[in-house]
């Protein structure tokens, strides 16, 4: 079947903050750049940012690079490679002005500099004390972010398809990335991109866990596409995770509410904080009170019908107090939990928040070819949440988020326009069977006259990640745990739907990203069996320690054999000395 | 019937709390809604992320043509 094929210079997949930040650099140097998006670009999951983004800028009191770079290599649980982390802590300050010279709205000081507050884990002079280093637009910079990022871009005309989902990666048989092969949603309509260079930028996969606060579109596009196209997944294992989403919706609750006095409850009723952590009680750090309410949830004292989720008790502050201390609390309550919080309590889980791990990149955004040396894939690069560059490592620290996508979104984008103009990039000839991969997928989808219902599979999937690999995680559970999402892959291979209509097909882009969500969730659950240790956000049971010796390595996923292999961390900054590993206590 | 399948597409937003809003209206209200309030929902799909949660959260004062709309959407969940 003839299929049409349109040329670009590069292809950009995804259009928030880092997709938007990376075409920026494309346009303005004057190629010819198409972004891809399922949605409108202003309404990516950037949109939801609301912290700020972290820079050394030094504003409201001295500040400088080695210490924000000490905060994230720390942060990281010494999983995060030290040159990445130094080269994005260095062009903090240089990307935060670029933005602001963008016109973005940051909140400003009286003196009209940017205003900085103090955030979780930032410190002066190598953890000290707390630092004011993020800076932010009330609490909308995400979509400051988005916006002025987007605006830009029309200015240098890049040329967006909205409503767009890319389906697979095109690559020839010297494994070069030649383009994407891509979906209208208006008319279900298939088209070859066909482009010098291709950048992944599509976001995390938090919608892999039942109870997470990524929107909907968070299905990890850009994941799978790198998996079936043979690239290795990186860090699968980590996933940051809040310790309280409301149960059942993922909308946060923040944790100001214990702050005010709040407390929670297994379903006996007891304050079981005080037997983990007895001095502190419910104030206790954030991975302390997940653990605390997993292993309630574990041992079989949740609350609900399926003891399954924790109550935190918040009515004996009184609906004065939790009006005026905690605007909007109850408002959510009564929304996303259907309680009134100062009449019940609110029922709450542990929620996926942020994905640390992702597409292997070094840290110009080009995409890694395998676990051991430099080898690149020709003509594609990733940045953002879907890349894995590593700057998180294990952990990342509040607000290096917005900082990464901005840093490496240009970098990217920069290395792109660099090769380019080296000429190592061309319209290389597309092979016969561009576009098979995803035409037999979208005509098994088309074809099937029963099969397995999208919905359940993927309920099923985001609930055997929630169970098994979790925020805390249990031998025999993760063991259980792969048996069971191997299941899902075998049943996700026959889904089935019923409208095969071609124009705005829900149904139909659901089955494709369940299918990408299928691959980002059996790389975790592989990944986090076999990492016997506990790290940053991989908390263990049974490895209940981080293990330096042996674990100081980043995972690396194949799809292929569903096979791991491992790949040291890189100790060695650019031009500064070592961080060397040490117990990381705040 | 495509018109109806793009609004639903359009109901997926960049944040969650919107998603479950959203997902939960068109299930219950869409069918319901008269040719000129559809069109105004469409207006509304139009509106940025952070003004439609203020909007639903009472945080920020609406606009008179989306008044019943808002007040539908506040309700979804109740």
């Amino acid at each position: 079947m003839a299929i049409t094929t349109r040329q670009f210079d590069a292809v950009v997949v995804g259009a928030g903050g880092s997709g938007l930040r990376a075409a920026l650099q494309l346009a303005e140097a004057k190629l010819r750049v198409a972004v891809l998006s399922k949605v409108f670009p202003t309404r990516s999951h950037t949109v939801a940012a609301q912290g700020g983004v972290s820079a050394s800028l030094g504003n409201e009191e001295p500040d400088n690079w080695h210490w924000h770079m000490y905060d994230t290599v720390k942060g990281s649980d010494y999983l995060g490679d030290q040159d990445a982390i130094e080269f994005m802590c260095r062009k903090a300050s240089e990307a935060v002005i670029e933005l602001e010279h963008y016109g973005m709205p940051f909140d400003r000081l009286d003196n009209g500099k940017i205003y900085q507050r103090p955030f979780g884990g930032h410190t002066s002079n190598y953890g000290e004390r707390a630092v004011k280093r993020a800076c932010a637009a009330a609490d909308r910079t995400g979509h400051a972010m988005l916006h002025t990022l987007y605006q830009r871009n029309v200015r240098a005309h890049t040329q967006f398809f909205v409503e767009w989902m890319a389906l697979d990666l095109i690559r020839n048989q010297a494994g070069d990335v030649l383009g994407v092969v891509a979906m209208e949603m208006e008319t279900g309509e298939v088209m070859v991109l066909h482009s010098k260079a291709t950048l992944l930028a599509t976001g995390g996969a938090g919608r892999i866990y039942a109870a997470s606060t990524n929107a909907f579109i968070n299905t990890g596009d850009g994941l799978g596409m790198a998996a079936r196209a043979g690239i290795p997944l990186e860090d699968m294992e980590f996933w940051q995770f809040h310790p309280t989403g409301v149960a059942g919706a993922g909308v946060l609750i923040t944790e100001g509410v214990r702050g005010e006095g709040g407390f929670l409850l297994n379903k006996n009723g007891e304050r079981f904080m005080e037997r983990y952590a007895p001095t502190v009680k419910d104030l206790a750090s954030r991975d302390v009170v997940s653990r605390a309410m997993a292993t309630e949830i574990k041992e079989g004292r949740g609350a609900g019908k399926d003891a399954d989720y924790i109550l935190l008790k918040l009515d004996h502050l009184g609906a004065d107090v939790i009006d005026k201390r905690l605007p909007g609390i109850r408002e959510i309550a009564i929304k996303f939990a259907n309680v009134d919080p100062a009449k019940d309590p609110i029922p709450v889980v542990p929620t996926c928040h942020y994905q640390m791990g992702g597409i292997p990149t070094n840290m110009h955004g080009q995409v890694l070819a395998g676990h051991s040396g430099g080898a690149i894939v020709k003509g594609l690069y990733a940045a953002g949440e879907c890349a894995c560059v590593s700057v998180h490592g294990a952990n990342r620290l509040g607000t290096n988020s917005l900082l990464d996508l901005l840093v490496f979104g240009k970098a990217s984008g920069e290395q792109v326009v660099k090769d380019l103009a080296a000429d190592v990039l061309s319209h290389q000839d597309l092979p016969k069977d561009a576009a098979d991969r995803s035409q037999s997928r979208l005509a098994r989808l088309d074809s099937a006259k029963s099969g397995e219902s999208v919905h359940e599979v993927g309920a099923e999937l985001r609930r055997t990640m929630q169970l098994h690999c979790g925020v805390f995680r249990f031998p025999d559970s993760l063991a259980e745990g792969v048996r069971k999402i191997n299941e899902v892959v075998q049943r996700a291979g026959s889904l089935y739907f019923k409208d095969k209509s071609k124009v705005f097909n829900t149904a139909r882009v659901e089955a494709l990203e369940l299918e990408n969500l299928v691959e980002v969730a059996v790389s975790t659950m592989v990944s986090a069996h076999a990492r016997q240790e506990s790290r940053g956000a991989h908390d263990r049971s049974d490895f209940p320690n981080r293990d330096d010796a042996q674990w100081m390595k980043h995972t690396f996923w194949y799809k292929e054999g569903n096979r791991l292999e491992y790949r040291p961390v890189q100790l060695k900054p650019l031009t500064v000395e070592s961080f060397e590993p040490k117990a990381r206590v705040y | 019937m495509a018109e109806i399948d793009r609004i639903r597409w359009q109901c997926r937003r960049g944040m969650l709390e919107l998603d479950l809003l959203l997902s939960r209206f068109v299930e219950q209200e869409l069918d319901g809604l008269d040719p000129g309030q559809l069109q105004v929902f469409k207006e509304l799909l139009n509106e940025q992320d952070p003004m439609l949660l203020a909007w639903v959260m009472a945080q920020e004062e609406v606009p008179g043509r989306y008044d019943f709309l808002i007040t539908r959407l506040r309700q979804v969940y109740q």
